[in-house]
């Protein structure tokens, strides 16, 4: 391999690393989105379990 | 961005990207400056791709300033966020371009090259002050008229080589037109293409990370 070749292989692979890192970072942050839609779903569970039947039966027809 | 386009955007900026590498090495020919050239197509796509980010950015904090529009600020933060990520591209290509071409990493007395870094910088110290004054309002408001001044500094980084004294930096896209072969314009278009649609890619899967992160962040008052 001769030094150009060397240089330009830097040139892209500095290109490819950049974007490499930022998907990483963007896999890190949706991980993160993932577990606080996850604790928001265990939140709104536990808040409809406590809430107390308040519908009246009808009559149907 | 409907959510259905993000995939082919994504699938786009994949097929220009393999089609501009294939051509960078296998379609254009090695000019007289020698292969070493072949950093160009990327470079200056790269360089023009982060005037586009931060003119987008300006533009948004604009539309922020006139029509109010919400979300334009978010919009404004991203593509500024985008134009900084290539701008550090442009700072490392070039760089090891110019280590092989000139023997240095840097040369200070080169206009073109300080005066994007001063556009870098400027763009970089935009988080600074984003991130030093509390959301709101406000916050939005000076970042938008910082987006804004800064742009000016672009057509200022862009003629600056045919202002400057020194012959350093090459000159390729001259008041005659690019001073390219009908082959390395042509790869040099599907070049910039690629590096666009892959700016447009980011920029939509970034926005729509902070879009479902404020929505979250409601989500949660709301429960709380």
């Amino acid at each position: 391999m001769t030094t150009a070749e060397k240089y330009v292989t830097a040139a892209y692979l500095a290109v490819f690393v950049v974007v490499l890192v930022y998907v990483l970072i963007i896999a890190l942050k949706l991980t993160r989105l993932e577990r606080e839609v996850a604790e928001l779903e265990q939140l709104a569970r536990v808040r409809k379990a406590r809430e107390p039947e308040t519908r009246k039966a009808i009559a149907v027809g | 961005m409907r959510a259905n386009r993000l995939p082919l955007l994504a699938a786009l900026a994949l097929g220009l990207t393999a089609a501009a590498i294939a051509m960078v090495f296998f379609y254009a020919p090695v000019d007289a400056d020698g292969f070493n050239q072949k950093i160009f197509y990327f470079h200056v796509s790269i360089a023009l791709t982060a005037y586009v980010c931060f003119g987008w950015g300006a533009w948004k904090a604009f539309v922020h300033l006139w029509k109010r529009k919400p979300g334009a600020d978010l919009e404004s933060y991203v593509a500024i966020h985008q134009g900084v990520i290539f701008g550090v591209l442009v700072l490392v290509t070039g760089s090891i371009w110019a280590r092989y071409r000139w023997g240095h990493w840097w040369v200070w007395s080169s206009n073109q090259l300080v005066l994007f870094l001063v556009l870098f910088l400027f763009y970089a110290a935009y988080f600074m002050l984003r991130y030093s004054i509390e959301e709101g309002a406000r916050r939005e408001n000076l970042s938008a008229v910082y987006a804004i001044f800064g742009v000016v500094l672009i057509p200022v980084s862009w003629l600056a080589i045919h202002l400057a004294q020194d012959i350093i930096h090459p000159v390729v896209f001259t008041s005659h037109g690019p001073q390219l072969g009908g082959s390395e314009l042509v790869t040099f278009v599907v070049s910039l293409a690629a590096v666009l649609s892959l700016a447009a890619c980011m920029y939509h899967v970034e926005l729509a990370g902070k879009r479902l992160d404020a929505r979250l962040r409601s989500l949660r008052e709301l429960l709380a």
